[in-house]
């Protein structure tokens, strides 16, 4: 029964029968326990073990066998009393098990018997009821065959009820249309006419029907003609207008009729608007051209003032003290009421007319006219016209938009304008109008940038002015101070021009600061809140064609070409520009060439994204284009300022009576002033220009003398004489001395530099000065001035060229020349030159 | 007479000098009826002469004879139209330390004339030149310089204009003329110092036009009146050194000055040039357009350069010659010109650069409208031919 005694007994044969049913008789007992699990394991231990006393195959005779075997007396005695013990438990369980169940047994046997009683109480009671509901049976079918023939006469009854109730309405039917009529409830009159039109008709051939009938005929028409009145009428509202169309429409009213009357009503209403933003157009444009030219004016004022002008707020009529304020209603405003106004009651009209004519479910006849295809064909030609006209109107306010100072408002009103244009596209679909619209975005769009390049382009001008007058400022005090003082020049000539380089810095960034305002405005039509900035012309041909070549590049052309205005105009009419001008606009394109086109175009391609699509200007060729203007400009400004000191020169040398002039004894005023002005002219053109390259100076650049009236060949020369072989020599040498000269070209373009500027200038001067000698005679005095003045130059002017040789070359000439209009050809000895010149 | 130079460089060119640095002022080209074109050449300051110069155009000779201008420095010189040996100059006398520019009218001696000149074997003659012989004065002292003297073109000889300083004077010559008497004058009114700088008679409107310049201004004078019938202000930049009457197209004038350009007026609208050229690199002294083919402008400037140029736009053939039906008929010779015949564009021919100094003075050649002559400071002067290939493009 426990572990141990199962281990400790194997290997028995089991007992056949016995043992059998003892185990059947326990497991019997263990189930009723309650033990089933325990047991399955020990039956599986039980069935290999003989000795175990509680499996199924113990034998007795072996556990007996195996307990003499293996214990001893005491343990057997134990075992004994153990078993005893065991024994005795069992059979207390057994006794009480069976005395419960012979308990449980005798109630059972009680209920069952009360059952049976109860079920034959009951038996009788069913009886009893089907007795009764053969007997109700029997009652109805008796009532029932007494009532029918009262019941067919009751049915009879009420059809002819019905019958005269409905008689009875045809009879009512035109007083009550009439009362309907009095009352205005035509709805109401034409639901009963429908109801009773059928019958009308089938029950014509009667007379007494066929006065209902056309008694309703004339009460009806004259509905109709009431409605009809109301309809043209056009006081009553959207909604009453189409309810009288839908009641018209029932009454089988010809509906292109309808459609016409519907639109023209709906149009005197849009006509009406229309004519109120029309109103709103007119003042400004009868009040006289001052309102409009007025913001010609404007808008360079205005951007200078404020270059980042915008404050979207305030209409830009409140900038302008030329406006009155009330006099015009900005464009946001404007467009709004447009919008409010027009579009949105052209939206419900369209809506409205859908409803009633395009959109209704087709009822037999109808469907056969075809309407909705009439009516849409209607509805796009009214939708047209009007369009036309309000389009009209907005471009004509859009065209009035003159000042540039606030793009955005325009932007937005114009974006406000297309956007409210969608919902009739919605409406209705196929239309020409918002592509019309668009169009009307995009011509604005076009005139915009057309106007911000008028404008950039008077900014231009205005600053050009500006640079202008300063430079005259400063430049009367410079001249007065340096008339007086004699080679003051640095000092007097430092002062005047000393801003040109701030002028030119700010001359440039004011411009450019212009160009990006400018831009920043134009890409407001790009921004991608506005709904037009998706369409195809704002993505492409806005931003290459109109910003980039349009705009930016038709400034940059306009500013080379003003440029090059001022050579051609100022020029003939002897430099109405300042020289200074000239240099510093030459510079301006200088810089233009070589960073700030680059830089422009690089900034409107990256803030437009502009993908080429058309050839467009190259960044070289407006390169080229601004460096040409530079170079036409500096080459004018080497001639105007050559020709200042030339005219100079020349008064000198004409005014005077070379003749009959006194011994010289000093260097002639006009040379200091031409040395001064050359001075002044280094130092400005070194402001704004690069030194560079000259050729190497001789040591003694300022000593050298003038060979040409060398003794000997004076000699030859002056002869007294005719001989013509020796003035040959003389001649040869000269000619021989300029084959290996190289020819000098006297207005001959100019580098970038300013060695190179003051070289054309001097040229230029010194052969002017050349050319008014050979036109002069001169005395022996006169021809020892012209040394004298001659050796001062060289002294002096030298080092402003790059090349000292063509100063020489050219004083050489003149002196060589003074002395062949000589009539008295005795020249100064070099000494008496050289202390003259430096006595100053 | 053996000369001095003679450098033939080209087939079309000879250059010649004449004097030693010393400035030669005008070239003048007398009518004169033989091939061979004399020319008239003004002499240097010391010793004024005037220098005939012949070219034989077949044989490509020069020859030259000289006569002695002793009353003074020559600054214009022009021939009479009517005799072929009566000359004209204005010329600077030196008097007492003054310098006075006066007009004349001279007669060549007999010897020139009847072509027995200096023989060229005979070297010496040079030494002793012959003087001009003195037919009158053309002057006035109330009148001031006279700047320049000017024949009626195509006249007989009998009229003459000197413009002195500010005045115009209109003189009638005795049938020998040694008698000058002023017909009439006009003058020049305005602020400051007036001085005509030149002038040009005109050879349309029966002779009755006369075209002056001075300072930056072109004025047009009615000689029958005497009174001035139009001003174009500011014609140049700068000072106008030169004018010349379009000879076959009346109204039209060309002018030239320092500020290096050429223009073209219509004198019926002086507001705007017709054109203007801007070809030299400095002040333009000469300007004149053939005689018979006044698409030819010659041009002569104070950078050392002649320039030719041919002005179709605006000349009276714009269009060239029509070609004949019968022409055409020549076959392959003509297909040639056909091509070349393309309306010619206003072009620069060509341009000299044999001067090496400053060339004052250009004239074509009055016999043979393809030879001209232009005279540089240093003496030089030098005869060109138009090119062979226009000279054909303008004639077939």
């Amino acid at each position: 029964m426990d572990g141990d005694i199962n281990a400790t007994a194997p290997g028995t044969t089991p007992p056949d029968t016995d043992p059998a049913r003892k185990r059947r008789v326990h497991g019997m007992l263990k189930l009723y326990y309650g033990l089933n699990e325990e047991g399955k394991t020990v039956d599986q231990a039980e069935s290999m073990d003989p000795c175990d006393i509680n499996g199924p195959h113990f034998d007795p005779e072996v556990y007996l066998n195996k307990l003499r075997r293996e214990c001893s007396l005491g343990e057997l005695m134990d075992q004994e009393t153990c078993m005893v013990k065991q024994i005795r438990s069992l059979d207390s369980d057994m006794q009480t098990l069976v005395y419960e169940n012979y308990n449980k047994f005798i109630s059972a046997t009680d209920t069952i018997r009360k059952m049976k009683n109860d079920f034959k109480k009951m038996e009788d009671e069913m009886d009893c009821l089907s007795t009764n509901m053969a007997s109700i049976t029997d009652f109805s079918a008796r009532i029932s065959g007494t009532l029918q023939d009262q019941h067919a006469q009751i049915t009879k009854l009420s059809g002819v009820h019905t019958l005269l109730r409905k008689l009875q309405f045809l009879f009512e039917l035109p007083a009550r249309l009439n009362k309907c009529l009095e009352l205005q409830a035509y709805a109401q009159a034409v639901s009963s006419h429908r109801r009773a039109r059928c019958v009308l008709q089938q029950y014509s051939h009667m007379p007494s029907f066929r006065g209902i009938q056309d008694d309703c005929h004339a009460i009806m028409d004259k509905l109709a003609q009431e409605l009809r009145q109301k309809f043209r009428d056009g006081g009553s509202s959207a909604k009453d207008l189409s309810e009288c169309v839908e009641l018209l429409l029932q009454l089988d009213e010809p509906a292109e009729e309808l459609c016409d009357k519907f639109l023209s009503h709906a149009q005197s209403r849009l006509e009406a608007d229309l004519l109120g933003l029309e109103a709103e157009l007119r003042p400004p444009l009868s009040s006289g051209p001052t309102a409009v030219t007025d913001p010609y004016t404007g808008p360079a004022r205005r951007l200078s003032v404020e270059p980042t002008a915008g404050s979207p707020t305030g209409p830009s009529s409140l900038n302008n003290p030329f406006l009155s304020p009330s006099s015009r209603t900005d464009i946001l405003e404007f467009i709004d009421r447009g919008c409010n106004e027009f579009v949105s009651s052209l939206c419900l009209v369209i809506a409205s007319y859908q409803e009633l004519f395009v959109n209704r479910p087709q009822e037999g006849e109808l469907a056969s006219k075809n309407i909705p295809q009439m009516a849409i064909g209607k509805l796009h030609a009214f939708v047209d016209a009007l369009a036309t006209r309000y389009f009209s109107l907005v471009e004509r306010r859009i065209q009035e938009e003159k000042s540039v100072g606030d793009n955005s408002l325009l932007v937005r009103a114009l974006d406000r304008f297309h956007r409210r244009l969608q919902a009739v596209a919605k409406l209705l679909p196929g239309s020409a109008v918002p592509s019309q619209g668009t169009e009307i975005v995009v011509r604005a769009a076009r005139e915009r940038i057309k106007q911000y390049l008028a404008a950039l382009q008077s900014f231009y001008l205005n600053s050009l002015t500006d640079v202008r007058q300063a430079l005259a400022a400063p430049r009367l005090g410079g001249s007065s101070a340096g008339g007086g003082s004699h080679l003051g020049g640095p000092a007097t000539g430092k002062d005047a021009p000393a801003s040109l380089p701030e002028l030119l810095s700010t001359l440039s960034a004011s411009i450019l600061n212009q160009i990006k305002s400018v831009l920043a405005s134009v890409h407001l039509f790009t921004a991608k809140d506005i709904t037009f900035s998706n369409k195809p012309y704002f993505k492409g041909e806005f931003c290459s064609h109109g910003v980039r070549e349009s705009l930016v590049v038709n400034f940059i052309k306009f500013v080379c070409q003003s440029s090059r205005q001022f050579c051609e105009s100022a020029g003939d009419r002897g430099g109405s520009t300042p020289p200074a001008l000239l240099l510093l606009l030459s510079r301006l394109c200088l810089d233009y060439e070589t960073s700030t086109i680059t830089y422009i175009l690089t900034l409107t391609d990256e803030q437009f994204l502009v993908q080429h699509h058309s050839p467009v200007t190259a960044v070289t060729a407006l390169c080229g284009e601004a460096r040409e203007a530079a170079q036409k400009l500096l080459n004018h400004y080497v001639k105007v300022q050559g020709l200042i000191i030339s005219q100079m020169l020349r008064k000198s040398v004409e005014t005077r009576d070379w003749v009959n002039t006194i011994e010289p004894r000093n260097v002639r005023a006009v040379m200091k002033r031409v040395v001064e002005d050359t001075t002044s002219i280094d130092v400005q053109v070194g402001l704004l220009y690069e030194e560079g390259v000259r050729k190497a100076h001789s040591s003694d650049s300022s000593k050298r003398t003038f060979s040409v009236y060398s003794s000997s060949r004076q000699q030859t020369r002056y002869a007294p004489s005719y001989t013509p072989s020796a003035p040959m020599d003389t001649n040869l040498l000269s000619n021989i001395h300029k084959l290996f000269s190289e020819r000098v070209e006297i207005f001959s373009p100019v580098e970038f530099n300013k060695v190179s500027v003051l070289t054309g200038i001097i040229k230029i001067s010194l052969k002017t000065f050349l050319e008014c000698v050979r036109l002069r005679t001169f005395g022996r005095y006169g021809l020892q001035q012209i040394q004298v003045d001659c050796h001062y130059l060289q002294m002096y002017l030298w080092r402003f060229v790059s090349d000292e040789n063509l100063v020489h070359f050219l004083l050489d000439e003149i002196v060589g020349s003074t002395a062949h209009r000589c009539l008295d050809p005795a020249p100064m000895e070099q000494s008496v030159i050289e202390v003259i010149c430096e006595r100053g | 007479m053996t000369e001095e130079e003679l450098i033939p460089t080209s087939s079309s060119l000879l250059s010649f000098s004449l004097f030693p640095c010393c400035r030669p002022l005008s070239v003048s080209l007398s009518r004169s009826p033989s091939l061979s074109p004399p020319l008239f050449l003004s002499p240097p300051l010391s010793f004024p002469q005037i220098h005939i110069i012949d070219f034989d155009d077949e044989n490509n000779i020069i020859s030259k004879s000289v006569l002695l201008h002793q009353a003074g420095e020559i600054w214009h010189i022009s021939a009479s139209p009517a005799d072929k040996a009566v000359l004209s100059t204005c010329y600077n006398k030196t008097s007492e330390s003054r310098v006075v520019t006066c007009g004349a009218v001279w007669r060549m001696p007999p010897e020139w004339e009847s072509g027995s000149h200096e023989s060229p074997d005979d070297p010496h003659n040079s030494h002793n030149p012959q003087n001009l012989e003195l037919l009158c004065h053309l002057d006035n002292s109330a009148h001031g310089n006279a700047s320049s003297v000017l024949w009626e073109p195509m006249g007989d000889g009998t009229r003459v204009i000197s413009l002195a300083d500010n005045h115009a004077l209109l003189w009638d010559l005795t049938e020998s003329s040694t008698q000058a008497t002023i017909s009439s004058s006009a003058t020049l009114e305005g602020k400051g110092q007036l001085k005509f700088t030149s002038g040009k008679w005109g050879p349309h409107h029966n002779c009755t036009q006369l075209a002056t310049a001075n300072d930056t201004a072109i004025r047009g004078w009615d000689l029958r009146t005497m009174s001035q019938i139009y001003c174009i202000e500011n014609a140049h930049g700068q000072l106008v050194r030169d004018l010349d009457f379009n000879p076959n197209k009346q109204y039209y004038l060309a002018s030239c000055g320092d500020d290096c350009k050429v223009k073209f007026w219509d004198v019926r609208n002086i507001n705007e040039p017709v054109k203007s050229l801007e070809e030299h690199s400095h002040w333009v002294w000469s300007v004149r357009y053939n005689h018979s083919h006044d698409q030819l402008v010659l041009t002569g400037s104070s950078d050392s350069r002649v320039i030719l140029s041919n002005m179709v736009s605006i000349s009276s053939e714009p269009f060239g010659h029509l070609v004949d039906d019968d022409d055409l008929s020549d076959g392959e010779d003509n297909h040639q010109y056909d091509k070349s015949k393309e309306p010619l564009q206003d072009s620069i021919i060509s341009t000299y650069e044999e001067h090496e100094d400053s060339v004052y003075a250009v004239e074509w050649s009055s016999a043979d409208p393809w030879l001209f002559a232009s005279l540089s400071y240093d003496g030089r002067l030098v005869i060109n031919r138009v090119p062979r290939a226009l000279k054909y493009h303008i004639l077939l």
